[in-house]
């Protein structure tokens, strides 16, 4: 099925879950990274129930952190 | 207030805008801008916010310039080294723009003084390198109902998103809770591109000159982010705020600031962040 992953169209297993996705994208970090699925966020402990659907619209939201020490 | 003929002529390029004018300067000139961090962010948007001519800009770091700033940090230069940053800041400010008042706080900022900070100011510029100042700067302009521009650098990669209290998600929305320390790598152990700083500083200091003199949309509702390896910037369209957010939410579990103790890009043992 396809999905929009970080603004890119990818092909990705039926039923894939949010887990399974940051795996595969070889997401850094990923207990520190907030997602967003169709512009809803998805909690950290359902990443890995959460099964996404043909269409969805995945975000990763990464802490940066950089610029000065104040 | 007029323009001086040489007010109108230093700021012609804006004045022709349609969307600045007159009116716009004028705003531009009467507004306070704080800008919390004189490093790599903060340099590039203090520049270009005293060549705009907002009017006060006020500029908050403890440290002094230190030789590894020079790579990006462009608003202080070699003859700067061991100077406090914010007079550093101070000196290339005025000597771009006369017409700015350059207000200096050489000091951290902590639960007990940042309320006393932003209060005077219409719009805030984050550009701190950790996550227990960027928490902080949130809460506090949360609390304080301050609009300001958070935004974060590392190696080739910049995001920004713009809080406008009560109108959108605020940074605590998107991440919770700052993670632990060195859970996330800061710049001084993964490096970041100078020129990012640039980048990013800029797009900061757009937001606060198109929220001064209401022009365009802002980044309320939206983190930017910029690779410079492939070269493309992505919107992310972020959720609404969140309703059960811990300081913007209906019901806020943080009431009162927090300071918390983490590493960053230029932690030193010993240095309060």
């Amino acid at each position: 099925m396809k999905i929009t992953v970080s603004g890119e169209t990818k092909d990705v297993a039926d039923g894939i879950t949010v887990t399974e996705l940051m795996e595969q994208e070889k997401v850094e970090t990923p207990e520190y990274v907030s997602v967003s699925v169709n512009e809803e966020f998805i909690s950290r402990g359902d990443f890995s129930s959460t099964k996404l659907k043909e269409g969805d619209t995945v975000e990763f939201l990464y802490f940066m952190g950089g610029g000065s020490a104040a | 207030m007029a323009f001086t003929n040489e007010q109108m002529e230093r700021y012609s390029r804006h004045i022709i805008l349609k969307e600045i004018g007159v009116k716009g300067q004028k705003k531009l000139l009467a507004s306070k801008v704080l800008i919390i961090g004189a490093g790599g962010l903060g340099a590039p948007a203090a520049l270009y916010l005293a060549a705009a001519g907002v009017g006060t800009i006020g500029i908050a770091d403890a440290d002094a310039v230190d030789l590894s700033n020079l790579q990006r940090q462009i608003i202080h230069s070699t003859a700067d080294l061991g100077k406090p940053k914010v007079l550093s800041a101070q000196e290339s400010m005025e000597a771009i723009n006369p017409d700015v008042q350059v207000n200096t706080y050489q000091e951290f900022i902590t639960s007990s003084n940042i309320m006393d900070l932003i209060r005077d100011y219409d719009f805030i510029l984050d550009g701190t390198d950790n996550f227990p100042a960027k928490f902080l700067i949130n809460d506090a302009c949360v609390m304080a109902g301050k609009p300001f521009s958070h935004a974060g650098i590392i190696r080739f990669k910049g995001q920004l998103m713009t809080v406008i209290p009560g109108e959108g998600p605020c940074y605590r929305c998107v991440f919770k809770n700052p993670p632990p320390k060195d859970a996330v790598p800061t710049c001084r152990q993964a490096g970041v591109i100078g020129a990012m700083a640039g980048v990013i500083g800029c797009l900061q200091a757009l937001e606060a000159i198109k929220y001064i003199t209401g022009t365009g949309e802002l980044l309320v509702g939206s983190l930017l982010t910029f690779d410079a390896l492939t070269m493309e910037f992505h919107k992310i369209r972020l959720p609404k705020k969140d309703p059960d957010c811990a300081v913007c939410g209906e019901h806020p579990t943080i009431t009162k600031l927090i300071d918390y103790e983490q590493a960053a890009c230029d932690w030193k043992p010993g240095e309060k962040v």
